[in-house]
């Protein structure tokens, strides 16, 4: 008899082999965190059912089992080997072996020698994390496997990590989008996170075998990985149970059953060195604590004269929905705080029909909405205030602390942090790639340990060691919590370090202080979060101060959006829905494609009563205005017409066609090498601007899944530009850009060096094309031509020396007229908006920004905002050799720099800085761009851009950037 | 000229004040072995120094709240452990200087010096000099005044640390007296300390006489012959070798009962300047920059010669190759003209050892390091192509990743090495 355990991280599985290896027991269940007592549990089950006496096989696998096997002296195995020990004596002919676990995934591939993968520190895609959609929608695990069947269409949602699909899907559920059409593109999103986190490059085919829980329970699962696959995977029976089955084949020690129990049973003493210090000493702390924090309230009126004027503010949040109505004192006379259950125009028809229930006759004078739902709530609710999130918690924070320096509002998924200075917003810092930290991240955490938030956090309070859980992502932090639990952590002591993890999070995460100091005196804190008696001691214990939070922290948006609401003095009718077409409220959500241009964004059209529209889902304004947009001052655009217009010169009987991805440094090189291949009567034929299908393609062949966006890009470029069959795929190494002598070098980051690498190591099958990558150094104009000499005669047909110079000549020409007309074309734009006294953005960040797919329409959005948008090297040359307190060896960089030394000195300019995630230079580069910009006192401004990137996030950035700078003139005056 | 800007704060210089006044240097303990020689050999030109090795999640702290989160994890942990030096109490603030590598290549570590000092500006030490060590000359220091033969002597320093480290390495797993390889190395660490302090020990001849004995003793040492399961460390520098930085990883894997093989720290010195040569070759450059660097190369290749010679003599131990041996493993998969970061040396190497018996390897790497993207898990997939018996694991490193979830990855591969093992031995 053997016996396998495996200790997964939520659940605990058992297998009982006998001796001609049929299963004659197994189990699975849940574990809760408590893994020594279900495992003693586990053990004497077996033992009582076979009466075992003597040492039997024993071995014990999984994560959370290792700590466990080691203190009892029973044999470990890893679980991934275990799996394969599994499949290779169940399913022999096996190639590859897919694995879904509750917090791992991983791939085994099978066939030659063992190859292994499994998720590293970045990670999704994985059981808990369906789980966490699916509460997120209100449903369970099989409803949404069940709903997800009946999709009409997909979503594109960020596969890489947990977070940010949360982040995706929750604007689509305000958006109203179909739950059905949700399921199915979470589902899609595992599997293209299991197919570029893991496979890594590495080709999945022949048999597969699906294991393990989400694959075994969501058959929707199971096809979309068939589907993307082209192929039919099988799910093997007993499926869930692989890992203890391998653990017990593995078994080949006897172990004394009841010896081993014995030593689980001695817990061993934690390492007390992660322990943080207690969040309240004792009692008297918790009392001076709540007493100081009872002050800051609001006053309630119950009863009021329907005469009165009264004011409505409604915060329609990612995940909440808040109603509040006051006086013309800013008392408050009613409010309602719920979930908005991803419905939220249901909830706050609800709210309001509830409202009118309470005050029959009550007349609102006037209303207005913030938060991510503003637009939509104003078409559905016929308001027309609308005040974006950042001006309503800062007006509601005003109303507390009159000269207040500091605001930090954490809620359920969202962090707003802003830093007030004479009395405007002066620095905002939003989580816009990452919610961990938020309230939605506690909760998650409360109910995989089985505890409720409220009870979870009041544990907390008082828990003696706070165990240090790091301040990263919730990816990281469940594996901080395991090893946590596995070293026998009480639960009081996690939810302390899960509460002073948020507050660290935030603090040194989205909002990088260094001291307490920075932040000011008087800070307010708000949002739901900070309800949370744990997450506000832990926060002030980490700052050092005593801050305010009002005891409608929860509603402070909604709270300065009444107040907003009062001090306007917009007089226009329809402040608010009528009761009585309240009771009659339908409305009618349909999914569309718009086919207005390249992006052919997913829209989602509500229409209301009286023919109210609310489009989402656009990144233009084209399909709400019918209207195309006005490219003319913005650089952006331009940009990409004069690709589109260079690639129009061919010449007439070419020798063969060159394939250049439009990709990465490609974005600034194209009119260099275009000239240089024309001049030598070669076609020069580009991939097309980027687009999710193209990269789809690639996906399967990254290697690395943390590696910025626009490197993953390139692989569907690649993919593209063979499908086309041209004839050589031309992807140099650039070391180093050109010189333009601003620094001590003139590198290119080591990714846009090294990629074509990659990419030759990784793409297996480049068909009849040549793939060249050879390192070239354009800087070097002399040694540049002889090389490309070389180059031309190692690759095509011999040609002369005289020929291929004369053809550099030529690409050098090109690419300064093309340095030229950007540089003139800038100019061009900064004079038409002095003359029409509008306001310009220099959009800052790298020349393959300007990929559509990339910036998702950012320099669109901020065009549409009124301002002229030009870029970074359009305007760089101005300021040439400035001094840093960095080395400024990038040439990209150089000019980000350069341009913001211009931009700081110029009165009606402004930066925005976008900022590929995971881009590792702009780590360095982020802070000096700050503080050029902030020693001129100009506002800096960041947005984050990946793969998929909140435009919601960014708009409200944008919004709040227009916000300060109205504010700062008004102030000049 | 240069605009200056408003933000803008000069450096504050490493003054030969600073020297008289016999400021504290603090230097990151980057490999336990090698740094126990460079106090020594730096107290002869009258540098005090002193080595940083703090660990923990204090450390990080610091770290975390000093410098962007983003940057690599050892710009991050050195940042930790310089400001947890601060306020140990241990130092005078206003009497101590910190030293740091500077590169000069494409990758970020040519910035870490700045962002340190950023983070001590903003921690309140405007006032510490950091001293940049590089081998290009950048950022003058008046206070650096070193006589040539100390150069000379800390690269005798690295070539007796990595002779003692290799040898050490191949023996330790083995050995039936417990503590004898150790104690053999801190016989030979502390006569080279002496060596140096009196001058001698750092001419060639000399190298090749003391090599010679150690080896000569290490060949002594009574080994069982047990089979163990062999693995290679690999990947970024400060990560293979620094101890707070990989989190006790070669500890971890002794415990495992395994053999491990740390590549040695000269051959990554002749590659990464090697590299620069590679460079001017490529890209074309001034003509006498071509000419000093083949004079530098020539001379480095001959101390790197003189290394693996004094262990080729000894045949019962696996020796470094040649850094010019090396760059052919790398063909057809990354160019020698990669040479940013770790560039085509990590491919290299990972072939190289497989071929002498350490399939297994462990890839170390900071998260979301920028060359590693290419050098590593960009090309590992060739790699495994090219000899199939490679069996790589990349680990990386950052503050919030977990030993747990490191060691599981790393017990997978060890799992899978073990099968391998008993393969061979059946």
């Amino acid at each position: 008899m053997r016996i396998g355990i495996d200790v997964g991280s939520t659940t605990i599985k058992c297998v009982v082999l006998d001796d001609e290896n049929k299963i004659i027991h197994n189990s699975y269940e849940r574990h809760f965190a408590m893994i020594t007592e279900k495992t003693k549990e586990v053990m004497e089950g077996v033992m009582k059912k076979f009466d075992i006496k003597e040492p039997v096989y024993l071995s014990i696998s999984g994560s959370a089992g290792m700590g466990l096997a080691e203190n009892a002296g029973i044999p470990f195995v890893q679980e991934v080997y275990a799996t394969k020990v599994a499949v290779s004596n169940r399913i022999p002919d096996t190639d590859v072996v897919i694995e879904l676990g509750g917090e791992d995934a991983k791939i085994l591939f099978l066939k030659g020698n063992l190859e292994v993968r499994m998720n590293g520190t970045c990670a999704g895609g994985t059981g808990a994390f369906a789980d966490q959609m699916a509460s997120l929608m209100n449903i369970t695990g099989d409803e949404m496997n069940e709903l997800a069947t009946n999709c009409e269409k997909v979503y594109s949602i960020a596969s890489r990590c947990g977070v940010f699909a949360k982040t995706d899907i929750q604007p689509l559920l305000n958006q109203g989008a179909r739950k059905e059409d949700i399921s199915a593109s979470i589902f899609k999103a595992i599997v293209n996170q299991t197919i570029t986190g893991l496979a890594q490059g590495h080709p999945i085919e022949g048999n597969v075998v699906y294991l393990g829980g989400p694959l075994t329970f969501m058959s929707y699962l199971r096809d979309s990985f068939d589907e993307a696959l082209h192929l039919k995977g099988t799910l093997p029976e007993d499926s869930l149970l692989f890992v203890a089955l391998g653990a017990a084949y593995y078994a080949n020690e006897p172990i004394d059953l009841n010896e081993a129990l014995k030593k689980i049973g001695e817990k061993k003493e934690f390492s007390v060195e992660s322990a943080l210090e207690p969040l309240f000493k004792n009692e008297d702390e918790y009392k001076e604590f709540c007493d100081r924090h009872a002050k800051d309230t609001v006053k309630h009126r119950d009863s009021f004269d329907l005469s009165e004027e009264v004011f409505l503010g409604i915060d329609s949040g990612s995940t909440t929905l808040k109603l509040v109505l006051i006086d013309r004192d800013g008392n408050i006379l009613y409010d309602r705080y719920t979930s908005n259950q991803g419905r939220p125009i249901d909830v706050v028809v609800e709210l309001l029909k509830e409202m009118y229930e309470n005050y029959p006759d009550l007349k609102v004078t006037r209303a207005a909405v913030t938060g991510y739902g503003e637009e939509m709530m104003k078409s559905a609710l016929g308001i027309n205030l609308g005040i974006v999130e950042t001006v309503a918690h800062f007006t509601a924070a005003k109303f507390f602390l009159p000269d207040v320096e500091f605001i930090i509002d954490i809620g359920g998924q969202d962090m707003k942090c802003f830093k007030i200075v004479n009395g405007a917003i002066d620095n905002i810092f939003l989580n816009e790639a990452c919610s961990s930290g938020c309230g939605s991240f506690l909760q998650t955490f409360a109910g995989s340990l089985g505890y409720e938030i409220a009870e979870f956090a009041k544990i907390g309070l008082f828990g003696r060691n706070p165990v240090d859980l790091g301040s990263r992502c919730t990816v990281f932090m469940n594996s901080s919590v395991k090893q946590a639990q596995k070293e026998g952590v009480l639960v009081e002591d996690i939810s302390a370090g899960l509460s002073i993890s948020v507050v660290k999070n935030a603090l040194y995460k989205v909002i990088r202080v260094h001291t307490a100091k920075e932040l000011g005196e008087k800070i307010v804190v708000q949002g739901g979060t900070f309800l949370n008696d744990a997450v506000l001691r832990a926060f002030e214990k980490e700052l050092g101060v005593n801050v305010i939070r009002p005891d409608i922290a929860g509603m402070m948006g909604a709270y300065g959006a009444a107040l907003y609401a009062k001090n306007s003095k917009s007089t226009a009718e329809g402040g608010l829905i009528s009761k009585e077409e309240l009771n009659e409220f339908t409305y009618e959500t349909k999914s569309i494609n718009c086919n207005g241009c390249n992006n052919h964004c997913n829209l989602t059209v509500n229409t209301f009563p009286g023919g109210r529209k609310f489009i989402g889902g656009n990144k233009c304004e084209k399909p709400v205005t019918k209207k195309s947009s006005d490219d003319s001052l913005n650089l952006y655009e331009y940009k990409l017409e004069y690709f589109r217009k260079t690639l129009e010169h061919q010449p007439e009987n070419p020798k063969g066609t060159i394939g250049l991805p439009m990709a990465l440094n490609m974005y600034e090189m194209m009119p260099f090498w275009h000239a240089f291949f024309t001049s030598l009567d070669y076609k020069v034929q580009i991939s097309g601007f980027s687009n999710r299908k193209m990269y789809i393609k690639g996906q399967g062949t990254i290697p690395s899944d943390t590696v910025c966006f626009p490197a993953k890009m390139v692989h569907g470029h690649i993919i593209q530009l063979i499908e086309d069959g041209v004839d050589a795929i031309f992807f140099p190494c650039l070391t180093f850009n050109f010189n333009e002598k601003r620094g001590e070098n003139h590198y290119n980051c080591a990714v846009i060096a090294g990629y074509p690498e990659v990419i030759g190591a990784n793409i297996r099958d480049f068909k009849n094309c040549k793939y060249i990558c050879e390192y070239l150094g354009p800087h070097n104009k002399k040694h540049f031509k002889k090389s490309m000499w070389e180059l031309m005669n190692k690759y095509f047909d011999p040609i002369s020396k005289a020929e291929v110079y004369s053809a550099c000549d030529v690409a050098y020409a090109a690419y300064e007229l093309y340095v030229n007309e950007i540089r003139n074309k800038a100019m061009e734009i900064i004079q038409v908006c002095r003359m029409q006294n509008k306001k310009i953005v220099c959009l800052a960040g790298r020349p393959y920004h300007t990929d559509p797919e990339i910036n998702h329409g950012i320099h669109k959005l901020i065009a549409q905002l009124g301002f002229g948008v030009i870029s970074e090297d359009s305007v760089s040359y101005y300021m040439k050799k400035i001094t840093l307190n960095l080395r400024n060896q990038w040439t990209y960089h150089a000019r980000l720099f350069s341009a913001a030394a211009y931009v700081s000195r110029q009165p009606d300019m402004y930066l925005v800085h976008l900022v590929s995630f995971g881009c590792g230079l702009d780590a360095i580069t982020t802070d000096e761009v700050r503080s050029i910009l902030e020693s001129e006192g100009k506002l800096y401004t960041q947005i984050k851009i990946d793969e998929v990137t909140n435009l919601g996030a960014v708009k409200i950035r944008l919004r709040s950037l227009i916000a300060a700078i109205a504010q700062q003139e008004e102030e000049a005056k | 000229m240069k605009t200056t800007l408003k933000h803008f704060k000069k450096r504050v210089e490493y003054s030969l004040k600073m020297k008289r006044e016999k400021y504290t240097i603090l230097i990151p303990e980057m490999a336990p072995l090698h740094f126990r020689l460079i106090k020594p050999i730096l107290a002869r030109d009258g540098y005090n120094t002193d080595l940083m090795g703090y660990e923990g999640p204090e450390v990080l702290k610091k770290g975390l709240q000093y410098v962007h989160n983003d940057i690599c994890y050892p710009c991050l942990l050195i940042t930790g452990q310089m400001l947890t030096a601060m306020e140990s109490g241990k130092y005078d603030p206003n009497k101590v200087a910190m030293m740091i590598t500077q590169s000069g290549g494409g990758c970020r570590d040519s910035n870490y010096i700045n962002l340190m000092r950023k983070a001590f500006e903003k921690a309140g030490y405007p006032q510490v000099p950091f001293l940049s060590a590089n081998t290009w000359f950048m950022e003058y220091n008046s206070g650096v005044l070193m006589r040539i033969s100390t150069l000379f002597m800390a690269v005798a320093g690295m070539v007796y640390g990595d002779f003692l480290m290799i040898l050490g390495n191949q023996v330790r797993p083995y050995e039936i007296n417990k503590g004898e390889t150790d104690a053999l190395i801190d016989k030979w660490i502390e006569f080279l300390i002496n060596e140096f302090e009196h001058g001698r020990g750092y001419s060639k001849k000399a190298m090749r006489k003391n090599l010679h004995a150690m080896g000569e003793e290490f060949i002594k040492i009574q080994k069982t012959d047990e089979k163990k399961v062999k693995v290679a460390i690999v990947g970024e520098l400060f990560l293979k070798y620094s101890v707070p930085g990989n989190n006790h990883l070669e500890e971890f894997l002794a415990e495992q009962n395994c053999e491990v093989y740390m590549p040695s720290m000269l051959g990554f010195g002749v590659y990464k300047t090697n590299g620069a040569l590679e460079e001017l070759k490529k890209f074309g450059g001034k003509p006498w920059k071509r000419v000093i660097m083949e004079i530098v190369m020539k001379w480095y290749f001959g101390i790197e010669d003189l290394l693996i010679s004094a262990i080729e003599e000894f045949p019962q131990f696996t020796a470094p190759e040649r850094v010019t041996d090396l760059v052919h493993r790398a063909e057809g998969i990354i160019d020698r003209a990669n040479s940013m970061g770790e560039g085509w040396y990590v491919a290299a190497e990972v072939l190289e050892f497989a071929e002498h018996g350490y399939e297994n390897v462990v890839c170390v790497q900071p998260f979301g390091c920028l060359p590693c993207h290419v050098a590593v898990k960009g090309v590992l997939n060739k790699v495994r192509q090219v000899n199939p018996k490679v069996n790589a694991v990349d680990i990386e490193y950052d503050p919030g990743a977990t030993k747990v979830n490191q060691e599981n990855r790393i017990k997978l591969m060890l799992a899978v090495a073990r099968e391998n093992l008993e393969k061979e031995n059946a």
